[in-house]
């Protein structure tokens, strides 16, 4: 059905070539024209609709109009002269809204409907959602949508929107155990992420390299295990920042939590957790993954993610699963007795199996949902049927294409990122490559792709850290954040190219530092401070 | 300070000297302190012991030696002295009180001695003394040069000696440095054109160069895609040709520039590059431009710079006199590289001059005119000309000493050969173009090339005068420049310093992750080599 509506606004966008080019990322429906309203900075306001459920006090909606209110007009806004000449287009005043189901005290979730309508012309200036959620959505949509002539005017153009994601997870991974990122680097992503409509932060959190989560169980993980335990860490009230920040702006917080493998900083602080690994018949003073056999870990495991399904609100939790080396498992002797017990024979993944699943025993005690790598699934272990399995890998075992048809196949829920690893760089414009990527493009039935909840951009933290984390992300993730929530048939180059210069030169003007698709300038260039 | 027992020091008299020397045995060497060494680039020789001083914020300064030819008039190295002051304490946290070292433990002073005439008010050159000797003792350490650009470089290695020791006490080790560079050509090629950079992200730039002993800013100022450079004689140029009128250098702002770059003993060298890459000159310049046909007709494009009108070398005259005096450098980057040569084949005018000068329709032999002829233009404006590659290759008649820059990846040793085989000194940037960025450790690439890996006489060898890291701008602008730059052009800075033998990659590593966290911690948002942190990070 959005085919041809589509079809029909990429049209309009061309005709009008004026200000719809600027949205990012392209809405479901759009009607727009070249009347045009004058906003004035000092009287214009966002109002509760009198029917809506949301109204003054609600925490989400009224911190996005502060919000909106300063990106569109600076936080100076009051300081516009009150305009004396005559008014010659008629004037919008208010942007109102109206969200039908009631609750803002809630956390956005995998279920949440982000849909709004958008509706500006001369009888009414209104935003109508479903949900808080939806409205926030809306709201970066109308920002996008008021523009301002030389001479400083703001106007917003007659358009109609009607808005919804293709999928509803949309998400960007940071790493903060490679490198450690301030606080105030997280926050700003989320801001960011909201301007792009992504929807989770998938925070991997902690690695082999360090463990900067705070945890008030085993305190002593973060003091041994984080680079600095006064300054590279996150505590727990870091962490509730992060989440209410990332809440207020419709954005879940995904932990991940990655065992039984890249568990390397667990080791100091939680003695007997890693497996010693052996050289001949002696212990080589070097650890490996997570010992899977020894009652204890169970123990720790059971203590540590009871702390963390309280202290994260998302329903899941990623449990990693990647990568785990047998090597060191196998020189091991208490792990071939202890594989000889079970009767696992040589085959490892019977352990690595056993291992996870009894940690999602764990976790599902607690009411938690998961997320893990595809290497549970490709390794078969026996998962609940509702875990939901994130590909990652391009090539290997097979090309992420088919690894997506397997996966749904097997009645799973996907998450694609193979094609999106940002900390992957290339000389030139590789948001092409990024933006080009069709999740749906395997074979299937329409329930496998139905499976297919969406994706996330990784930027994994090898090479990565606050000094450059800003311009490798933006405005590169931004191609994926269209990829994920436009129409499928959204996907003209030279279109999107437009937009997307236009919108990363907006995100400069709102201070963040996207770095350039190609040749070229902004109004507002980035000031070094 | 109470855990090294220096609270003791307060108490009077006998009992005073008593707990003094008790302190002392306290304050002995520790071993690990040599480890903390991460100079970068690494000086030609350094001798370190283990014998530790300290330097208190409150107790510590900069000053002339009476003998030294520079005194506090010389503004250079005045404010060289705040600077590293600052570099040394200023972004940590301390407190008054540190003045209670023991005085044999003490480092006081830093006293600069410049021996020859200071130079302190000229500019940098090609010629420029960069030598140092630097003796760490206490109390007074000493630090000798004959030019005050010998002075600079030695302030960065002497700020580069002193860490924080666990205990929070600024710390240097006896020292006994011995430093001079092994090329004197150490440049940084910044694009102006395809991206503007503010004049404040060159000014970090020129900070950053600073402290990896990089002395020359080649600024690719003007290009195809817009003309920043605001001219006094024809302003039309960057009126028209500059992506807008915020997007323009004044003359004050160069002026800002080449003074920055001075006080860092960093020369300017401004490129004009013609007669390609030249497309915006001809938004403010009417016919500069060679106009393109398709068939018989003008095609309403426009090429290269038109070189069959005398009206071309008169403006090209008067724009090359002005910018002669607006940059004091005795150099000028003339450009001629990738000039298409389609534009000039279409047009009737073009084919009838050559035929007329007898270049049948050789087109190199129509650039070599050209180049030629601003070549000569350069000469009689007693400036020195450093051209791309491609005017070499092309068999212009060169003037003995223009500089030829070898920016081609394929086969550049090669180049080397021939250029320096045909007399002509040479700039090194093919294995260095940063922008073209690749996933992982790209550094160890950059680090590993040897400049004179060519075959080639001795002599040969001589005539490389060094080379530069070129960060060209279709992908950069002042959002990604410096995490892109550095540490990255540290690999080249060092490469360009130090001697021929330090390539110790294990080494290099170690000394570079440690001096870009010294970078971060000087403001320099310099990205990380890999996996690891800083003590402060960058929050950029």
């Amino acid at each position: 059905m959005a085919g041809s509506t589509l079809r029909f606004s990429l049209l309009l966008a061309a005709a009008f070539a004026g200000r719809a080019t600027a949205l990012w990322p392209w809405p479901q429906y759009i009607q727009t024209s070249e009347l045009r309203y004058t906003i004035f900075p000092h009287s214009f306001q966002f109002q509760y609709h009198l029917s809506s459920a949301a109204q003054v006090g609600c925490s989400v909606l009224d911190e996005a109009f502060q919000r909106y209110r300063d990106l569109l007009f600076g936080s100076a806004a009051f300081r516009f002269p009150h305009p004396i000449e005559k008014r010659h287009t008629s004037e919008k005043n208010s942007l109102v809204v109206l969200v039908v189901t009631p609750g803002c005290d809630q956390f956005p979730s995998l279920g949440s409907v982000e849909n709004y309508t958008l509706t500006i012309n001369d009888e009414q200036c209104l935003l109508l959602s479903e949900t808080v959620w939806g409205a926030l959505r809306g709201l970066e949509t109308f920002s996008q949508l008021i523009w301002r002539s030389p001479e400083g005017t703001f106007y917003v153009n007659k358009t109609d929107i009607e808005d919804f994601p293709r999928f509803p997870h949309r998400g960007l991974l940071l790493d903060t155990s490679r490198h450690y990122l301030p606080l105030s680097s997280i926050l700003d992503t989320l801001d960011v992420m909201a301007y792009n409509k992504f929807n989770v932060f998938h925070w991997h959190l902690v690695d082999d390299s360090s463990f900067p989560y705070e945890s008030f169980t085993f305190p002593d993980l973060t003091k041994k295990g984080s680079y600095n335990p006064a300054t590279h860490i996150y505590t727990a009230q870091d962490v509730k920042e992060v989440i209410e920040y990332a809440r207020l702006r419709g954005i879940r917080v995904l932990a991940e939590f990655d065992t039984p493998g890249h568990t390397l900083s667990w080791g100091p602080g939680v003695p007997g957790l890693l497996t010693p690994c052996y050289s001949g018949s002696h212990p080589s003073g070097t650890f490996g993954p997570v010992n899977p056999a020894l009652n204890n870990t169970y123990e720790f495991m059971s203590t540590f993610f009871l702390e963390i399904s309280t202290v994260f609100p998302d329903f899941y939790l990623h449990l990693g699963g990647d990568e785990v080396d047998f090597t060191c498992w196998k020189s091991n002797p208490d792990i071939q007795a202890f594989m000889k017990k079970k009767g696992f024979g040589d085959d490892f993944k019977k352990l690595e199996s056993f291992y996870i699943q009894t940690l999602l025993d764990i976790v599902s005690a607690y009411g938690k949902g998961y997320v893990v790598w595809q290497e549970v699934f490709d390794n078969k272990v026996k998962v609940r049927p509702d875990t939901i399995i994130q590909v990652w890998r391009e090539e290997i075992p097979v090309k992420y294409v088919k690894e997506m048809a397997l996966v749904t196949s097997a009645g799973f829920r996907a998450l694609l990122s193979a094609p999106w690893y940002l900390n992957h760089i290339t000389y030139g414009p590789d948001w092409k490559e990024i933006y080009l990527v069709e999740p749906l493009a395997f074979e299937g039935s329409p329930e496998q792709k139905a499976l297919v909840i969406g994706g996330e951009a990784c930027m994994w933290g090898e090479y990565v850290d606050s000094t450059n984390l800003v311009p490798r992300l933006w405005p590169k993730a931004g191609a994926v954040a269209e990829r994920l929530w436009s129409n499928k048939m959204v996907s003209n180059l030279d279109f999107a190219f437009k937009r997307l210069a236009h919108f990363r030169c907006e995100l400069l003007r709102r201070g963040v530092q996207a770095q350039p698709l190609s040749v070229g300038y902004c109004d507002m260039e980035f000031e070094q401070t | 300070m109470e855990q090294r027992g220096l609270g003791r020091l307060r108490l009077p008299g006998l009992l005073a000297l008593l707990a003094a020397l008790a302190a002392l045995a306290a304050w002995s060497p520790r071993v690990s302190a040599s480890l903390d060494l991460s100079l970068w680039p690494l000086p030609v020789s350094a001798m370190t012991t283990p014998r530790l001083l300290y330097l208190s914020p409150g107790n510590f300064f900069f000053g002339h030696s009476p003998s030294s030819k520079a005194g506090p008039s010389c503004a250079v190295l005045q404010e060289a002295f705040r600077r590293y002051y600052a570099y040394i304490f200023g972004s940590y946290k301390w407190h008054r009180g540190y003045n209670k070292i023991p005085s044999e433990m003490e480092l006081q002073k830093l006293e600069v001695s410049v021996i020859m005439d200071p130079e302190c008010d000229s500019f940098p050159s090609i010629t420029s003394d960069e030598s140092y000797n630097l003796l760490v003792q206490g109390p007074v350490a000493t630090l000798t040069a004959n030019r005050v650009w010998g002075v600079l470089r030695g302030l960065e290695t002497f700020s580069q000696l002193i860490y924080q020791d666990s205990h929070g006490a600024f710390t240097a080790n006896e020292s006994n440095i011995v430093d001079s560079p092994r090329f004197p050509h150490r440049g940084i090629l910044i694009d102006t054109s395809r991206h503007f950079l503010p004049v404040k992200t060159i000014l970090k730039t020129l900070d950053a160069m600073a402290f990896n002993k990089f002395n020359v800013l080649h600024w690719h100022i003007v290009d195809d895609q817009s003309f920043p450079y605001q001219s006094i004689t024809f302003p039309e140029l960057s009126n028209k040709g500059s992506y807008s009128l915020s997007h323009v250098y004044t003359p004050n702002d160069v002026h800002t520039v080449v003074e920055y770059a001075r006080f860092r003993g960093i020369r300017v060298l401004p490129e004009f590059d013609s007669p390609g890459h030249t497309a915006s000159w001809g938004k403010g310049q009417k016919d500069i431009l060679t106009p393109c046909y398709h068939a018989s007709e003008p095609s309403g494009t426009f090429g290269p710079i038109n070189p069959i009108l005398n009206s071309t070398y008169s403006f090209l005259s008067k724009l090359f006199k002005e910018i002669s005096t607006v940059f004091p450098d005795e150099f000028i980057h003339l450009g001629g590289d990738e000039v298409d040569f389609n534009c000039w084949e279409s047009n009737p005018a073009v084919l009838n001059f050559m035929m007329n000068k007898g270049f049948d329709r050789n087109f190199k032999k129509l650039q070599s005119f050209y180049m030629q002829m601003v070549l000569d233009m350069i000469s009689a404006m007693k400036k020195r000309s450093i051209v791309w590659q491609e005017v070499y290759d092309d068999e212009g008649k060169l003037i003995p000493g223009t500089v030829v820059q070898v920016w081609k990846m394929d086969n550049f040793d090669n180049e080397l050969r021939n250029i320096t085989a045909a007399g002509f000194p040479v700039i090194i940037s093919a294995p260095w173009y940063l922008d073209t960025i690749h996933y992982g450790q790209d550094w160890r690439e950059y680090y590993s090339v040897e400049p004179l890996n060519f075959l080639g006489t001795p002599k040969q060898k001589q005539l490389v005068i060094g080379g530069e890291a070129c960060i060209w701008g279709e992908y950069v602008d002042a959002t990604n420049l410096t995490p892109r730059l550095w540490p990255r052009a540290s690999a080249v800075g060092e490469r360009l310093w130090s001697h021929q033998d330090v390539t110790d990659l294990r080494d290099a590593y170690r000394r570079l992750t440690r001096h870009r966290c010294r970078m971060v911690g000087r403001g320099i948002a310099a990205q990380p080599l890999f996996t690891g942190y800083c003590e402060h990070e960058g929050r950029m």
